[in-house]
This record gives structure tokens, C-alpha cells and sequence, in this order.
């Protein structure tokens, strides 16, 4: 068995012969991307598993363990890792965490650290946590961030946004149920398996296959009817996982609406453009803005490739890309608001809006700090500037209950409703107005 | 066309309209459901037989809790405030603006400038539900409250959040005498204040108004308090017949776009989804059986005092009395402990008028046999029943505890006491309180929530209490503050959970709280091996098993859980060896009379709401309370060292044009939040270049209400609501720029693993200006700046000064070199003040409390007057940033990311070398960063053998709570001593 081995800080490492033997066990987020994001990483020799649970126990278990003002996502996130590790089905001698960490100035930065208290009181201190970061933060001579494994990440997260939007534009019109799931499970096993094959793993590669699963996606039957579309923003984690938000994506699409949903990539990007912005704001050395900057050029290239793939299928809507949201978020607030998903978050409602989906949720654990300002805090003013928009701003925490939250969404959805079926009503007097002419 | 139902089944009423085809009410009805919905809305649709027995009728359900209904019976379902706007526009269609307060939610509809609707978060507590539990506090009927609204004199400021932020608000008033008349009047108020702040987000309310909605309906003192506030004229404020069933009229009205089936069928349908139930969160029962329960009994049964019969016995006699919060108990006892007198009951809003009761009964049962030799009084009335019928002996609550303990096991090692209104858990160790835990504001509300919530479901507390115990699926309804559980409930009823499930759970619920909310355990050997627990609420055996089960561990409850306070007061007199008690003999109760007058003190800028109390009868007395420090009792206030009030008066002289002419104009800088840290920075440089800096007014009560229609979020924190107060004032104070810059990163001291600001200290500036319409027709400057980079910061603000007032680039940098040497000189003159109240302490022999939060901590209207009430309890003041330079950089179990919250880690650790100094810590509610640091101060000085005193503030304005913790912490360090 691995020997437990310390850092001179005391932070237990994640060791060579641990990638032998452990099992690494990764929150889920994002249901496509971090499936295969799991898939990577077994290529690299890891053993992983992505925690599926989604019940009140995970809530439960967070309380136990995190302090209850914390935010949500980190409740939930050290809920499920704890409740995964006491379940029995796993050799709890046998596994460590991975757990994203991102170091600005918002609280999420400490969620790896709350997660070692948390282990400390649960007497679970030898299970070692793997930080994944692009800062070269914490170190761990098991686990190596390789240009290759970047590379697969950045396009897993590009396979699963094509993927996640093609789907989110299917799903609520297939004829045939669950033929559009059907294809993006086809398309997930695919993508990744060709990362093994060599030559496979390259920019014009990932670029014959966004136009390769496009047509496939055009191929779906779909009914031709008119929902109301509502986009969902938010903090990172409440905005994806359906854990941290009740299954929202469900309950709409149960109510007969379709999904928007912006990619992840935007906020990879937005997250690199800090470090870009942060030395025009304050200086710093220039070599860390070019590196930044350079970095942040290639997958805005990964981003344009994908919106002109989607662009070739006319009954697709393309989301827009990374610069035009900056442009538009700019008359909001300014560029150093970096901190959770800062300008960004303003940015997507804008974009959301100057595309169509005037009916926005806007999701937040409950008392999130940043979210005061670039979420609710500019809902006013968006409202000011643009009277359609509809936008309902929803607290997530262990107290809040679906009924409260799901009444709050109701009223959006009522009057996006309404005003849908006037928009229809305009339409078709004006084109009785013209047949009568 | 047919008849059409609308059905609408809120958070407490079920609502039935029906209308006719050319829209005629032909009925409606309205009656509290008590969680039955179902049935109650099956009831009231089969009472319409007459009318719509075998007609076609289209129905459509609404309302929080319709959502369920709909689902099982298959009845269209219309959001709510959908249907409220819907009867509006059909009846009022010139309104401008709905405001609809519904038993738990809280709606506006803006219908001019794009329909804009509004519902409060699920923080903003409950409205109509929230009345009726302020009127069970002061022990009225809702009808009652609004006939004493008539009667108010004033109105005090009552936190208007959340129900039980304003609880806490109005408990010291009662218990310090204020009339309720006062009270209901203030109530209101909240309310009110509530909704406009809560609400409107920046739009104005203007034009006319329509008011709908049950409390808005039947209090016409509500009415009147909404009217004067929004300042509307008869015209402008509406109040349609039949306001209390809109929504459901309005769901009618909005039935017609549904498909029409009979009213049998309809009636049927409704019927048939009443006995469905769909629980899914369940947990186990408290008891597996009758027998399981009778052995819980008994081993409880046999921690109890011996019982004396009063009319046998003679000789000497110790009285006890605490009066908490929303109870007054009393004891008398033997000198060996024997009880000869309980007493236990709701203190009804006004304690003095129970104890004068009591005592008169108790002289009488004494004859002259029994002598009271010595008398004492702890709780939150404590100092108003002392100075009313002259008790002996006054002790801090926490120390009455304690003492009660010790009689029922001496190895007693850890206390929790869960009473009406507070919870309290401490450690002993070394035969002294250590580490007290205090239910913060937020999840208070822990036995008066059970009661209000039995008597909202129409039960008794007790025979509410007993539905659970043998329960067989206890309902899981989650662990949070009691506005969260209200929701909860709802949603365990939409599911179908019966009245014993929710009673059960609620008790599951209130000890879920108190282990991992306010202890914040996560095994029982973070307790204690030793465990007494005690106050009213564990005498529910369903409470006291919940704890049992949920910390594996047997614990004592003594018999008299409910008067432990009392019982520990009797003891404490007991011990304290007097011979003769000069309490108020039983001739001179006789014509006692207590009378309670409102007034505000004009001593200082506080301006504290002062309650008089005067005693007449055989000596007139006299007393105040509300006061935090001694002058208006006609005393100069404590001379004591206070960092607090040194650093307002160096940082308020920051204004005027300095060492400059001013020629460049007036620049206004808002007084809140980082600026209490960087005004000498920013008044230099200002100044340097000749701008005249304008601050806005400290912080009060009535600048925070001048801006709280702005703000966008009801959760932030209070420091940060007060922002848009100083920006309304700025503006109002002929400045020709107001500069506010926003800043990821704060200055770098050296001690973290980075040195950021919170968000909302960061970019709150950029907030202000999307939300208060106003600010866009000034200069508003708020540029990113980073001061932790001096060079950059030259060349980038000389760039910014040059574009924006054409600034030559050279004066510019000249002028943040001086600012700089301000900030230093600034910092530096804090900590020699510092040194100074140190020495100060030790040739005096004070101790030294290091209150620790952030810098804008120190604003008057954000700490209330803690410093002065901490100086009139004998101790030094001093703040984090005087010592937090005397240890070295050290890594943490956190990350150490935010150079604020950074000094507090550091002074903390210092406090720690210090044997004179004890450190508090201010958390404002709602601040994030604070969960953080709470648990790493706490582990700090624990380790380092220290005690730990959170407080948490808001806008609540008393002093109660918050006297305790200080109290305590005072008795623990004289308790060490010993």
C-alpha cells in the first residue's frame, strides 16, 4: 500500500505509486464535459471515478462538516466527497480527491482548503487532495498537468459545449424521445477514444469533427413548434450542476421551455483575460500578459472555430463569441471585475438578450459575494436599458426549498409566455394586414 | 360562456372565487387552512354546490401552495402574481403599481414603464405569517394589535428584514418596559420598510397604488402606515373591495383560456388528490414503541430537586427570578436546595406586572414561617426587575446556568439551553464557563418558533409537542433559520406530510440547529462527556430525544429544565452569604405601580431610544433603560480608552481642503466601507492637488433609510447597504465630482498568502452607479486603482488624472508619494494609540478587549455602541490593526487571501501571548468571508487558550444579546482568575 507522504507544510501528497493504486474521485459539474474530461485523465493512466449522488444526504453531510454560512457549492462539493467516502463503496485507503482550484479574490479560492478541515474532522486527513489548477499551485509528484493533458482538456470543454448547446437546441423538439441523449452518449465515446489514436489530437481534427457532429445533430427530427427559450447564468457551480440547482435544466424543459445554456469555455477564457487585464490595471511583468494573452488567443480560435461549424446548419443558433460579450459587458462594468464569475456573468445575461432570450434564471448560492454586484446587482439597469428582459434572480442553499424557488421561476415563465403568444398575435394580424392588401 | 373558479391556496388561507359570464363575483370565500390544504380547498369548492351544481365551469388553482394541488388533481395551475395582475388590469386599469402582502410572500407589480413584477427572496421572512407571530409575542390578537397601532406615541426601529431579526428588536423593548401600543405601531413599520427596501430595487413607487392581500385587507393600522410612508394621497392609494381574493379572481379570469369540464368532475378531481401522498424526505421515529418511550421517561424522571411543601415549612428562604425573553421564571428555595415555589409562564409583554403578581402570591404562601434572606434576578430583564422591586443580586445568565447545572451533576463539562428566544451552549472546563456559544440573530427563534408555529397550525404548544413523539416518518425539513422552515413546512405539506410528521420534524429541525448551527459539532466528543441540558424547550421530550438520538449520548435533563435560571439565581443567593435581603416587603407591593415612558437621549449622536420606567408607591424610583452608556442616567460616560472613538475623530477631520486651496473643485468621497482604512490616503492626494474633499455624514439610521430604495440585493451586508445612504448625501452637498474607486486588491501587508479585498468591498462602487438613476447625471469617478503597487499606481493614476482634470503628470506623482506617507503615518499613529490604551490598561489594572472585525466596523451606526458599552463594563478598547504587527507571517489552514481579514488572524494570535487581553471578534451578517474566518479564529484562540466572542451584527439596534456575550466573557476571565 502507498505510503502517506508530507510536503514540508504538512499537506499530504498525492505520490507516484497513489496514481497506481488510488482512485482519483472528481465533484460532477457539467454532466458532458467532465465525463469527458474522466475520460482524459484515464488515458493519462489515472484511475478516476465522477460522483453521480444526488440526494439529501450529500446536503446533510456538507452541514455536518462545512460551516453553514459557507456557500453552497462547497457544502454540496465536501458533502458528496465525505458521503462518497463513508458509503463503503470505496476503499477509503484507497482513493484521493480532485478538486478544482481557482485563487482569486472570491472564497471559492478556499474551497480546497475547507475541504481539508472538513476531512480533518471527519477523521478522513489520509485521503489525499489533489489540487487542479493552471497556477502551478500545490504541487503533487503523482499527478502532472502535461501540455498534452491541457490540450485534451481544452477540447474536451469545447467537444462538451458543441455538444451541451446542439443537444439544449434538440432536445425539447425530437420527435423520437431520447435520440438526442442517444447521440451525445455516440459522440462522447467517439470524441475521446480518438484522442488515444495518434495524429488524432489536433486544432483541424477538432474542427472536421465540430462539422462532422453538427450535420449529425441536424440529422435529429424535430418538431416544428415554438417554446419559450430562458437562459440560465449564475455562479459557476449552481448554473451547471443539477445538484446545486435542483435539477433546474429539468424542470425546465418541463415546463416547456428550451434551455440556453453558455458554454464553459467563456468562463476558461474569461479566467486566462484576468491575468491579461490584471497587469494593464495594476503592472506586473509582461511576459505573464503575452503568455496570458497567447493563451487566451488559442482558445478564443477553438471558440470561432465552433460557432462557424454551428453557422453552416441554419436551424442553429450560434452563441456569440468571447470578444462580443466583452464588448457588450464593458458598458457595465469594467474589465478588473474578475472576481467569481465577475463581468462575465453580466456579459451573458447581455449576450442572451441581444440574441433573442430575453428570459434569463439567474443562479446563486445564496449570499454569494460577487453575485451581489454582477448578478443582482445589475438587473436594474439591464431592465432600464432593455424592457424585455425578464429576469428572475434565484437563491440555491440547503434551506431554500424547490417550491419557493420553483414559483419564482413560474412567474418568468408566465409572462415570457404571455408575451410570446402576443408576439405570435402581432404576427399574424400583420400578415392578415398584408393578405388583405 | 360557463362559470369560472379561480382557487387560490397560499402559505396560510385558501381562497375560492367564482364568477359568472359577464365576470360577476357570485362568491368567494376566505379561511385559514392550517396546513390541511387539500381538504380545505375540497371543502370550500363543495359549499358552491348551489350555484354550480351540474353547470360547466373552468377552474385554474394558484398560490405557493396550489403547485402540489395541481399536480395531484390534475387542475390547471397560474403563477400567483400572474393572476394578481391579470384582476388587476381588468378592475383598476389605470393602476400604476400593486402591492400585495400574502401570508408569507410579499409582491409588487409595476405596471407603468414595462410591467415589472417582484417577489421577496426566500430571506426576506414572511409578512403576513410574520404579524401574526409578533402579535403571539406580545401576547395579542392580530385584531388586537391593530386597535393598539391607534394608540402609539412612537415607533422604534425595528430590524425589518426578517421576523426573526425584528423578534430580537422587540424582546428588550418589552422586557425593558416599552409600551405596546409602541410596539405594534413599529411592527407595522417593519413591515413596510420591508417591503419598500425589500422590493422596489431602485424603482420609485409612485402614482396609484393598489394595496390586495389578507393583513393589507383586515389591519387598517397597516394601511395607514404604508399610506404616510409613500406619502399618498386619497386618489393614489387604493384599496379595492375584496383585496384579500385578487389572485384568486384574477385565476378565474385566467380560467377562460382553460378547457371546461363539469363542476362535479371538477369537485371530484379535487377530491380524489386529497388523500394522495407522495413523502419522500422522511426519517426514523423518535420511538420504536410505548414501552422504548416509558423507560425514557423514567430515566429522565429521576433528575429532579426535592419538593418542600411551602405550608410546612419555616425558616430561611432564597428567591430566584429570571426573566428572559419571552417567559419569567421563579424559585424559591431551602438553604439546602428544596423547592418550595416555582413559577413558570409567558412574561405576556410586560414581566414587571408577572413578578408583582407572583411576589404577592409568594408573600402570602410565606406567612411569616418563611424569610427571604437573600434575593437575585438574571435574564434579559434582569436590570428591570432589579431596579423594580430592589433584588438583592443581579448575575449573568450564562453563570445562572452553570450554577443550576452543578447541583444535578457536579461533573458537568457541557450546558446547552434552548429557551423561547436564544440558545446557549458552554463549555466548563477548570470549573469555569469557557467558550460560550450564543445562537447568532439569524438562527434564533428556537422554542417561541415551535409555539408559534403550533398555534399557526391551530394547536397548543404542549399537545403539538406530544402529535411527534410517536410519530412513525418524522418529516426531514432541513437545518437553517426559522424563516428557511416556514418554506420548508410548505413544501413537506405540498407533499403531504400530516401535522404529527411536521411536529416531529420541526423538533428534529430545532436540534439539527442547535448541534450543527450553533455549536457546530460534527461528533458528541465535541461536546462534552457530561451533558445537562435545559430551558423550556427541552421539557418537549420529542426535543430531548431528538438530541439524545442525534448525538448518541445519554444526557441529564433535570425536572425543572424550565427554570434553571431561576433555580441557579435562588443558589447564587443562596451562597452569597447575606443576612438580610432588601427586597420590596409584601405592604409595599401592595401599592406598587409600574409605568413605562418612551423617549429618545439627547447626550450624544447615538441618540438612543430610552425607555423611562418609573416605580411609584412607597418611594418613587426611577429607571432607563436603552441607554448604551452612562449619561443619560446623569453620569459622564466612562472615561476608558477607545480605539473606536479615536480613529472616527482622526478620520472625520479628514475633510476641507487641507494643505491646498480647493480651486479644483469639490470632491466628494462616501464615508463607508474601505474608505474607513484609506481616507487618509485619498484626502491627502485629493487635498495635495487642490480638490476640496467633501465626506459624506457618519453613517445613521436616517442616511441608511435615505438610500435603502436602491439597493439591489437584501442579502449584502449592511456596511455596504449604508453606501447608497452616503451617495444620496454626497449628492445632495453641491460636490462637483464624487470619487469611489474600486479595488480587487487591497494594500500589501506582507502577512497572507494574497492581499485582496471581498468582493463587494471591491466593486461595490460599480454597483452604486447601475442602481441609483441619479448618480448618472454627476462626475462619478470610479476608476480600478491598486494602491499595493506604488510605482504603477503613480503612472497609471498621473494618467487618469491627466484625462480627467488635465493634471500635469509630475503634480500627480508627487501628490501620491505624500498620500502614501499619510496612509503610513496614519497606520503608525494607530498603533502608537494603541500602545498608549495598553499602558494605560495595565497601570490601571483593566483588561483589554481587542475587538477585531474591519475597518468600517468602527461606524456608529454598524456597531451600535459596542465600544461604548464594552467601556462602561470597565475594559480597555483597543482594535485588531494596534497589534496585529507584533507577529511574525505565519500559514494557516485557510487560505490567508484578504489582507483585512488577515490582521484579525494576527491579533488574535498576539491576544494569545497576552494574559491581559481577550479577543472579540464583529461579524456583520451576510459577510462571506467571515464564514471563513470564524472557525479559523475560533481554532486560533482555542489553541491558544483563549475564549472566543463572535458577534454578529446587523441593523439590529439593542444591545441585549451582545451585553451577555460580554458579560460572560467578563465573568469566565474573573472566574479564571480565581
Amino acid at each position: 500500500m502507498a505510503k502517506l507522504v508530507y510536503d514540508k507544510d504538512g499537506r499530504l501528497l498525492f505520490t507516484k505509486e497513489m496514481k497506481r493504486e488510488y482512485t482519483l474521485l472528481i465533484p460532477q459539474m457539467l454532466p458532458i464535459h467532465f465525463e469527458m474530461l474522466k475520460n482524459c485523465l484515464q488515458l493519462h493512466g489515472y484511475k478516476c471515478e465522477t460522483l453521480m449522488s444526488n440526494h439529501r444526504g450529500i446536503v446533510d453531510t456538507g452541514l455536518k462538516y462545512v460551516h453553514n454560512d459557507t456557500c453552497y457549492p462547497a457544502l454540496l462539493v465536501i458533502g458528496q466527497f465525505i458521503e462518497a467516502l463513508n458509503s463503503g463503496k470505496f476503499d477509503k485507503n484507497k482513493v484521493a480527491l480532485l478538486i478544482t482550484q481557482t485563487g482569486g479574490g472570491c472564497r471559492a479560492s478556499n474551497y480546497i482548503h475547507l475541504l481539508r478541515k472538513a476531512l480533518k474532522k471527519a477523521d478522513l486527513d489520509y485521503v489525499p487532495v489533489v489540487s487542479l489548477n493552471l497556477s502551478g499551485l500545490e504541487r503533487n509528484p503523482g499527478f502532472r498537468l502535461t501540455i498534452k493533458l491541457i490540450r485534451q482538456f481544452i477540447y474536451s470543454v469545447m467537444y462538451g459545449d458543441i455538444l451541451m448547446l446542439l443537444a439544449n437546441q434538440c432536445r425539447p423538439y425530437e420527435v423520437k424521445r431520447g435520440q438526442t441523449d442517444a447521440l451525445v452518449e455516440k459522440w462522447e465515446k467517439r470524441l475521446v477514444s480518438e484522442f488515444k489514436l495518434p495524429g488524432r489530437l489536433s486544432y483541424k481534427e477538432m474542427v472536421k469533427n465540430f462539422d462532422l457532429i453538427v450535420s449529425d445533430f441536424a440529422r435529429i427530427e424535430r418538431r416544428n413548434e415554438q417554446k419559450v427559450r430562458v437562459g440560465i447564468v449564475g455562479e459557476i457551480y449552481v448554473k451547471y450542476s443539477p445538484l446545486g440547482n435542483n435539477n433546474l435544466e429539468d424542470f425546465l424543459l418541463s415546463e416547456g421551455a428550451e434551455v440556453v445554456v453558455p458554454g464553459l469555455i467563456d468562463f476558461l477564457i474569461f479566467k486566462i483575460n484576468n491575468r491579461v487585464v490584471d497587469v494593464d490595471l495594476y503592472g506586473g511583468p509582461k511576459i505573464k500578459k503575452e503568455l496570458a494573452r497567447m493563451f487566451q488567443r488559442y482558445a478564443e480560435k477553438c471558440q470561432i472555430a465552433m460557432i462557424d461549424a454551428v453557422k453552416k446548419c441554419p436551424q442553429f443558433r450560434a452563441p456569440s463569441p468571447f470578444a462580443t460579450i466583452q464588448n457588450l459587458a464593458k458598458e457595465y462594468l469594467g474589465p478588473g471585475n474578475k472576481m467569481g464569475e465577475g463581468w462575465l456573468l453580466t456579459g451573458e445575461m447581455l449576450e442572451l438578450i441581444h440574441e433573442g432570450t430575453s428570459n434569463i434564471v439567474c443562479t446563486q448560492p445564496f449570499g454569494c459575494l460577487p453575485n451581489h454586484i454582477v448578478g443582482k446587482g445589475m438587473i436594474r439597469r439591464l431592465k432600464d436599458d432593455y424592457p424585455e428582459s425578464n429576469i428572475v434572480a434565484i437563491d440555491y442553499d440547503p434551506g431554500a426549498t424547490k417550491i419557493n424557488q420553483e414559483n419564482r421561476i413560474k412567474l418568468m415563465l408566465a409572462n415570457a409566455k404571455d408575451r410570446m403568444r402576443k408576439k405570435q398575435d402581432e404576427r399574424k394580424s400583420a400578415r392578415q394586414v398584408e393578405l388583405a392588401h | 360562456m360557463s362559470y369560472r373558479v379561480g382557487i387560490d391556496i397560499g402559505s396560510t388561507t385558501v381562497k375560492v372565487v367564482v364568477l359568472d359570464s359577464d365576470d360577476r363575483l357570485l362568491y368567494r370565500s376566505y379561511e385559514r387552512h392550517y396546513s390541511r390544504v387539500r381538504e380545505k380547498a375540497a371543502e370550500q369548492l363543495s359549499m358552491v354546490s348551489d350555484i354550480l351544481s351540474g353547470e360547466k365551469v373552468k377552474a385554474v388553482i394558484t398560490g405557493s401552495a396550489g403547485l402540489g394541488v395541481s399536480k395531484a388533481s390534475g387542475i390547471s395551475f397560474v403563477q400567483e402574481v400572474y393572476a394578481t395582475g391579470a384582476a388587476v388590469r381588468e378592475y383598476i386599469p389605470d393602476a400604476d403599481a400593486v402591492i400585495e402582502l400574502g401570508g408569507e410572500d410579499a409582491k409588487i407589480i409595476f405596471f407603468t414603464g414595462g410591467l415589472e413584477e417582484r417577489m421577496n427572496g426566500s430571506c426576506a421572512g414572511g409578512t403576513g405569517a410574520f404579524i401574526d407571530q409578533m402579535a403571539t409575542l406580545l401576547d395579542v390578537s392580530v385584531e388586537e394589535l391593530d386597535e393598539l397601532y391607534y394608540r402609539h406615541e412612537r415607533i422604534y426601529p425595528i430590524a425589518s428584514r426578517c421576523g426573526v431579526f425584528a423578534k430580537s428588536d422587540i424582546q428588550p423593548i418589552l422586557n425593558q418596559g416599552g409600551r405596546k401600543e409602541d410596539i405594534a405601531a413599529s411592527i407595522y413599520q417593519a413591515v413596510v420598510d420591508q417591503t419598500v427596501s425589500g422590493l422596489t430595487q431602485g424603482k420609485e413607487l409612485k402614482g396609484k397604488i393598489v394595496f390586495l392581500g389578507g393583513p393589507l385587507h383586515f389591519l387598517s393600522g397597516l394601511r395607514e402606515r404604508f399610506v404616510e410612508t409613500l406619502e399618498l394621497d386619497k386618489d393614489n392609494a387604493v384599496f379595492p373591495e375584496n383585496s384579500e381574493c385578487f389572485a384568486a379572481i384574477g385565476a378565474a379570469l385566467c380560467a377562460a383560456d382553460y378547457p371546461e369540464l363539469s363542476y362535479e368532475e371538477l369537485l371530484a378531481s379535487l377530491e380524489s388528490s386529497v388523500s394522495e401522498g407522495t413523502l419522500t424526505d422522511t426519517m426514523p421515529p423518535l420511538f420504536e414503541n410505548e414501552e422504548e418511550y416509558e423507560q425514557f421517561r423514567f430515566r429522565h424522571s429521576k433528575a429532579a430537586p426535592d419538593m418542600v411543601e411551602i405550608s410546612e415549612y419555616s425558616g430561611k428562604a432564597y428567591l430566584g427570578i429570571d426573566a428572559g425573553s419571552t417567559t419569567t421564571k421563579m424559585v424559591l428555595i431551602t438553604p439546602e436546595g428544596g423547592l418550595l415555589y416555582t413559577y413558570y409562564g409567558p412574561n405576556k409583554g410586560n414581566p414587571v406586572t408577572i413578578v408583582l403578581e407572583k411576589l404577592i402570591e409568594l408573600y402570602e404562601l410565606c406567612g411569616d414561617r418563611v424569610e427571604i434572606v437573600a434575593s437575585a434576578v438574571t435574564g434579559y430583564g434582569e436590570e428591570l426587575i432589579k431596579n423594580a422591586f430592589n433584588i438583592d443580586l443581579g448575575l449573568v445568565e450564562t453563570i445562572a446556568h452553570y450554577k443550576a447545572a452543578q447541583y444535578f451533576d457536579p461533573k458537568v463539562d457541557f450546558i446547552i439551553d434552548i429557551g423561547g428566544q436564544d440558545m446557549k451552549c458552554f463549555k466548563i472546563r477548570n470549573g469555569a464557563v469557557d467558550s460560550i456559544m450564543l445562537n447568532e440573530a439569524c438562527s434564533s427563534g428556537c422554542g417561541s418558533f415551535i409555539e408559534s408555529f403550533a398555534k399557526a397550525l391551530g394547536y397548543e404548544i404542549q399537545e403539538f409537542a406530544e402529535l411527534g413523539i410517536m410519530d412513525k416518518s418524522p418529516v426531514n425539513l432541513g437545518s437553517r433559520c426559522t424563516v428557511f422552515m416556514n418554506s420548508s413546512v410548505k413544501q413537506a405539506q405540498k407533499e403531504g406530510a400530516s401535522i404529527e410528521d411536521i411536529s416531529a420534524g420541526l423538533s428534529i429541525s430545532i436540534v439539527k440547529n442547535a448541534i450543527y448551527k450553533v455549536i457546530r459539532a460534527s461528533s458528541p466528543d465535541d461536546l462534552g462527556k457530561n451533558i445537562v441540558v435545559q430551558g423550556g424547550t427541552f421539557l418537549n421530550d420529542a426535543v430531548l430525544r431528538c438530541f439524545e438520538m442525534e448525538i448518541g449520548r445519554n444526557v441529564t435533563r433535570p425536572a425543572i429544565a424550565g427554570l434553571m435560571g431561576a433555580y441557579g439565581a435562588a443558589l447564587y443567593a443562596a451562597r452569597s452569604g447575606l443576612k438580610q435581603s432588601g427586597i420590596l416587603k409584601a405592604q409595599e407591593l401592595y401599592d406598587f405601580h409600574h409605568e413605562a415612558k418612551p423617549s429618545v437621549c439627547n447626550g450624544c449622536t447615538n441618540r438612543c431610544s430610552l425607555t423611562v420606567n418609573t416605580f411609584t408607591g412607597r418611594s418613587r424610583r426611577r429607571f432607563i433603560s436603552g441607554n448604551r452608556c452612562s449619561k443619560p442616567l446623569g453620569r459622564e460616560k466612562a472615561n476608558m480608552p477607545n480605539m473606536f472613538r479615536y480613529k472616527l475623530e482622526r478620520l472625520t477631520n479628514m475633510q476641507g481642503t487641507g494643505s491646498g486651496d480647493g480651486s479644483r473643485g469639490r470632491l466628494g468621497i462616501p464615508f463607508g466601507l474601505n474608505m474607513y482604512e484609506n481616507l487618509p490616503f485619498w484626502f491627502t492626494f485629493f487635498t495635495k492637488l487642490n480638490f476640496e474633499v467633501v465626506l459624506s455624514p457618519v453613517s445613521s439610521r436616517e442616511l441608511y433609510k435615505k438610500g435603502q430604495h436602491t439597493i439591489p440585493s437584501d442579502t449584502v451586508c449592511y456596511p455596504a447597504k449604508l453606501m447608497h445612504g452616503h451617495i444620496e448625501a454626497l449628492m445632495d452637498m453641491d460636490v462637483d465630482y464624487i470619487f469611489y474607486p474600486c479595488m480587487s486588491y487591497n494594500f500589501d501587508e506582507g502577512k497572507g498568502d494574497n492581499n485582496y479585498n471581498c468582493p463587494v468591498v471591491a466593486y461595490y462602487p460599480e454597483l452604486l452607479l447601475a442602481n441609483i438613476q441619479r448618480l448618472k447625471d454627476f462626475r462619478y469617478l470610479n476608476p480600478y486603482v491598486g494602491l499595493h503597487r506604488p510605482k504603477d499606481f503613480k503612472k497609471r493614476i498621473s494618467r487618469f488624472m491627466h484625462e480627467n482634470f488635465s493634471v500635469p503628470a509630475k503634480e500627480t506623482v508627487e501628490a501620491a508619494r505624500a498620500a502614501y506617507e499619510a496612509y503610513e503615518s496614519y497606520r503608525s499613529d494607530i498603533i502608537e494609540k494603541g500602545r498608549e490604551c495598553i499602558e494605560f490598561a495595565r497601570e490601571h489594572g483593566k483588561n483589554i478587549i481587542v475587538v477585531s472585525g474591519r475597518p468600517y466596523h468602527i461606524d456608529p451606526e454598524i456597531s451600535h455602541g459596542i465600544d461604548e458599552l464594552i467601556g462602561s463594563l470597565d475594559l480597555v478598547l483597543i482594535t485588531e490593526d494596534c497589534v496585529a504587527h507584533h507577529v511574525k507571517k505565519e500559514s494557516r489552514n485557510v487560505l490567508n487571501q484578504w489582507t483585512y481579514q488577515a490582521r484579525m488572524y494576527d491579533a488574535a494570535r498576539y491576544v494569545c501571548t497576552q494574559p491581559d487581553m481577550q479577543l472579540v471578534q464583529l461579524v456583520s451578517f451576510g459577510c462571506g468571508t467571515d464564514a471563513i474566518t470564524t472557525d479559523e479564529l475560533r481554532e486560533i484562540l482555542e489553541r491558544g487558550g483563549k475564549l472566543y466572542t463572535p458577534i454578529k451584527i446587523d441593523d439590529i439596534n439593542n444591545l441585549g444579546a451582545i451585553r451577555i456575550r460580554i458579560r460572560s466573557l467578563v465573568a469566565a476571565i474573573e472566574a479564571r482568575k480565581e
